[in-house]
């Protein structure tokens, strides 16, 4: 056992191991105040809540106190290891910010009062707004934070038991797109791959996506594989020189919202070389003879003139790509959150699909998510689809749903898709939706052009409801707020990007008055009296097993399928990969095994939208398209970003994340080690432009949009020339006069296929406010901010932060 | 021969749905999808334009390049105009009638491809079918996304 520094080093130490070997085990661990494990009265079965990753691990309770967490060995995502926000995040659970009554507002102040008067005033308003108006007043905005259970009752109160078509989650802003291209492919969301398709690739493929911050016991995996023989080699697209940048074999950097072309450029090189898997792309595709058509105006040279990468970088990488023996390809915000998100996202299942790297160890396709239960939104309905990844648009599907439900299916909203959060906003903001319930999210933070967002928030006229458990930027626009218990306070399960489930079990109670999300939501169900056809309460059960139980039935036969799974199967085993039936009781480790699919007419989730446009296809059309469920290979034309730089606004500004805050930090800001390690924001500029303008190294200035202003330090940094970084995490709840908010800058835009906003492609100014007198930039010097300068001061944890490692053991 | 009308007339009908898709993207400046869309499918319709000017001169006609484009000044007058009322649910009815328009006008230049291609093959002009066979989906898919914005507005506005 070592103790060691998990701030200085986030990754730990490595355990290299080679391909096809079983990843070695290292259990972390951190307890607070000097603990050891015998101070510990029990330790109780949870997963990790602050990033996508699903870490298995242990809560340790004392005194009826969280005091620490430890890795469990025996998980298959982790084998025992934990991400830095995992061993200190646990902290925030104890703020003495923690919300504990409810609150309303009265004569303008938010007032502490009882939970019967809080929820009367909810459903109160709701019931009044139905009677007026119809479901069109009422919408929910959920999260990728809560469980399964919260998100499946939630889905079935708005969908099934109100009747409205306006329910997402923030997932919009960091998944969207990875559903969205699922479905354009495989006719059906679902992740191909697997974690343990790192343990024996020979060729990873990272597209827009940082794993090293975003994911950093994953990233620990492949660096463990690049120290062990016969390493794999690293294809990175990023226009910053993150950490994957620094060990790839290639990166490519290219200019923001091009990825399209760059796309088409690789898949250009992988056609025309003839490293394909013809019988592959015969037995199993549509679309081949289109893509290769559209591919022809894209060659290196047309890659080099738009994306700004040289011809011979595409060639060399487009090589890597194309001679892999056993492909991984991964994409997450830097496709995702970037113009033209679906299109680029979908030309990189057309790698592995073309190439036949599909439902094989080491070849696979993750398509990431950013939160912890962001899976779970999207299968149990509460994200803009139907529960079970149905169909919308297939009338036999929804009279499923119908049944299981027990309700007509004319009382399921499937008239058109249901509504995404930037046009649920739009709607409030026109006036038509009345009454917006949010839980476990922060949009007046986390939303683009943060100005606009506010003043929506702020209407009189919309009953704005938050349920969270801190009083966030959007909490305190709020008419009612709700506390509500977290992770570790109440019992659920999620699901991770690769489709593992884990059992979340309660460790010790809420603070005060607060309670579990899923007994609010069964509350505001029976405020609002909401009954089956046959006048039976609407929502059955009122514990989180009850809610899973609904669930399995709901799941059974569609391609998320629950129903061999139970709460005594996870105490006795957690950590299973979905889909768990009785044929395959122990979980399935890669979908589309022989090319098999979940895109059949009849049992798909989605027709596919056009990759421009955005229009959906209907029925006639997909069937005609793909009548036997194959993959489909759809090709993309390059449309340039919406907003290009100009001579007053010369960068491209993106915006993004950092290793140690998550989200609007409401938690890992109230984590003392992560505080620290990033505590404000910083704006990254690359060493030509900073010359070129005179600015160094901590020097404040102010970046400009047409939407706003930001004031930060500059980090000198690897980004690539003409683009500048702002992370996104910083609002002002604890620094309120702080000009700092990412979002003030950032346009209204989205992806008209996945919905997803843009946030990488506004064209920003900068102007020095005060030179850095000495005071280096904010931003970490471990992660994708490192400076270029030696002399900054290097981001340290120091004693508070040492955690302890146990590198070996069994599993 | 009338090959040399028939390109007028879809130069007239494109140009003039150039012109629609962009009226409809300013006055609708605070539904953003609309508006950035529009524009994305305006550029298709300009692109189709200066094609057909070009062919055009092989037939005998002289045709612009460019759709007649509206002054600047009106069409800032319109965003901002959009953007003020877009806190009024009225721009919503609006909305739709202008893409039941656009959907009628696609649908107009959709026939006009139909006719070039047909008088192309009958004519055997292998550069004018692959001109009607390379544009046409972009019409089509311009119909099908006014339909389908339609259907996505149309239960909002109609029943609040």
């Amino acid at each position: 056992m070592t103790r060691i520094d998990r701030i200085a080093d986030p990754w730990g130490t490595r355990t290299p191991y080679g391909p096809g070997e079983t990843w070695p085990v290292r259990v972390d661990r951190y307890l607070a105040d000097g603990l050891t494990d015998g101070d510990v009265d029990r330790w109780v079965p949870s997963a990790s809540i602050l990033h996508s990753n699903g870490d298995g691990l242990d809560i340790a309770v004392k005194d009826g106190r969280i005091v620490g967490v430890r890795g469990r060995a025996e998980d298959r995502v982790n084998h025992g290891r934990l991400d830095p926000k995992d061993l200190y995040g646990w902290q925030a659970n104890h703020s003495p910010d923690r919300l504990t009554r409810p609150l309303v507002r009265r004569d303008g102040e938010l007032v502490e009062t009882d939970w019967d008067t809080a929820m009367d005033a909810v459903a109160g308003r709701c019931r009044e707004l139905l009677d007026e108006q119809g479901p069109s007043a009422v919408g929910f905005y959920t999260s990728g934070q809560l469980f399964l259970e919260e998100y499946y009752t939630l889905g079935l109160i708005a969908h099934g038991g109100i009747g409205t078509n306006h329910v997402d989650g923030n997932t919009r802003l960091c998944t969207a797109t990875a559903a969205a291209a699922l479905k354009e492919t495989f006719g059906c969301d679902g992740q191909p791959g697997s974690y343990t398709d790192v343990d024996s690739a020979d060729v990873i493929a990272l597209f827009g996506h940082n794993v090293a911050e975003t994911q950093t016991v994953l990233w620990m995996r492949i660096l463990d594989r690049l120290t062990g023989p016969n390493p794999p080699a690293v294809v990175c697209v990023d226009p910053r020189e993150t950490p994957v940048a620094r060990a790839a074999t290639v990166h490519l950097a290219p200019r923001p919202g091009t990825n399209v072309v760059l796309m088409n450029a690789l898949l250009h090189e992988v056609v025309g070389n003839g490293w394909i898997d013809r019988e592959y792309v015969e037995a199993h595709t549509v679309g081949f003879e289109e893509l290769e058509k559209r591919l022809r105006d894209y060659p290196p040279e047309v890659a080099e003139q738009v994306c700004d990468v040289p011809a011979a970088q595409v060639r060399e990488a487009a090589r890597v790509l194309g001679t892999a023996q056993r492909l991984l390809s991964t994409v997450l915000q830097g496709f995702y959150q970037s113009h033209q998100a679906t299109a680029a996202a979908v030309q990189v299942n057309n790698l592995n699909v073309v190439r036949g790297m599909l439902g094989k160890p080491g070849c696979g396709i993750l398509q990431m998510n950013g939160q912890p239960t962001a899976e779970n939104t999207r299968e149990a309905g509460a994200d803009g689809d139907l529960a079970g990844f149905r169909n919308w648009s297939d009338d036999a599907q929804v009279a499923d749903l119908a049944r299981v439900w027990n309700l007509d299916p004319m009382d399921i909203p499937h008239y058109s898709p249901p509504t995404h959060a930037m046009q649920m906003f739009r709607h409030a903001e026109e006036g038509s939706l009345r009454w917006l319930y949010v839980t476990a999210t922060n949009p007046a933070v986390s939303l683009p052009e943060a100005g606009r967002i506010r003043s929506i928030l702020a209407q009189e006229r919309l009953f704005l409801v938050v349920q969270d458990l801190f009083l966030t930027e959007t909490a305190q626009l709020a008419d009612v707020v709700l506390p509500a218990a977290t992770w570790g306070e109440k019992t659920g399960t999620f699901t991770n990007v690769d489709r593992t489930v884990h059992l979340s079990e309660k460790a010790v109670d809420p603070p005060g008055e607060a309670r579990a999300d899923l007994d609010i939501l069964v509350d505001l169900a029976r405020r609002l009296d909401l009954r089956d056809k046959d006048g039976a309460p609407l929502v059955k059960w009122s514990d989180p097993e009850g809610a899973f139980e609904g669930w399995k039935e709901c799941s059974r036969g569609r391609p998320c399928d629950y129903s061999g799974l139970s709460y005594a199967r996870l105490r006795e085993h957690n950590g299973i990969q979905w889909p768990v039936t009785d044929d395959a009781p122990d979980g399935t480790e890669r979908l589309y095994v022989d090319g098999r699919f979940h895109a059949a007419p009849d049992y798909c989730e989605s027709y596919g939208r056009d990759l421009v446009t955005g229009a959906p296809l209907d029925d006639v059309e997909y069937k005609a398209l793909n009548p036997d469920g194959k993959a489909v290979l759809k090709a993309a034309e390059y449309l340039p970003p919406h907003e290009l730089p100009t001579q007053e606004y010369p960068f491209q500004l993106i915006t993004g994340r950092t290793l140690y805050q998550f989200h609007t930090r409401t938690k890992t800001a109230r984590a003392p080690q992560l505080q620290a390690a990033a505590p404000d924001v910083w704006v990254e500029m690359s060493v030509s432009d900073a010359a070129d303008r005179g600015l160094g190294e901590g020097d404040l200035l102010e970046v400009c949009t047409a939407r706003g202003r930001v004031e930060a330090r500059l980090r000198v940094s690897g980004i690539r020339p003409g683009v500048l970084f702002l992370p996104f995490h910083y609002g002002w709840w604890d620094s309120p006069d702080g000009q700092r908010a990412a979002n003030e800058l950032t346009p209204t835009d989205w992806d008209p296929v996945s919905k997803q906003p843009i946030f990488k492609t506004a064209a920003a100014a900068v102007t020095l406010l005060a030179a850095s007198g000495g005071t280096p930039s904010p931003a970490p010097t471990t992660t994708g901010s490192r400076p270029v300068a030696a002399d900054v001061p290097p981001t340290r944890g120091g004693e508070a932060a040492l955690a302890e490692e146990t590198v070996g053991g069994a599993r | 021969m009338k090959l040399g009308l028939a390109i007028e007339e879809l130069h007239r009908s494109e140009s003039h749905l150039a012109r629609s898709l962009l009226a409809v993207s300013d006055r609708h400046a605070a539904d953003h999808e609309i508006f950035h869309v529009a524009r994305d499918l305006a550029g298709w319709s300009r692109r189709h334009v200066a094609e057909l000017a070009r062919t055009g001169r092989d037939f005998g006609v002289e045709l612009d390049p460019e759709p007649p484009e509206d002054p600047g000044v009106l069409e800032r007058v319109r965003q901002a105009t959009s953007d003020r009322l877009g806190r009024r649910p009225e721009p919503g009815l609006l909305l739709l009638a202008d893409l039941r328009h656009v959907h009628r006008q696609a649908a107009g230049v959709s026939l006009d491809w139909e006719l070039l291609a047909q008088a192309a093959q009958g004519a055997r002009k292998r550069e004018l079918l692959e001109l009607a066979q390379r544009c046409h989906p972009d019409t089509l898919r311009q119909m099908r996304w006014a339909n389908a914005q339609l259907k996505e507005s149309a239960t909002q506005v109609l029943t609040s």
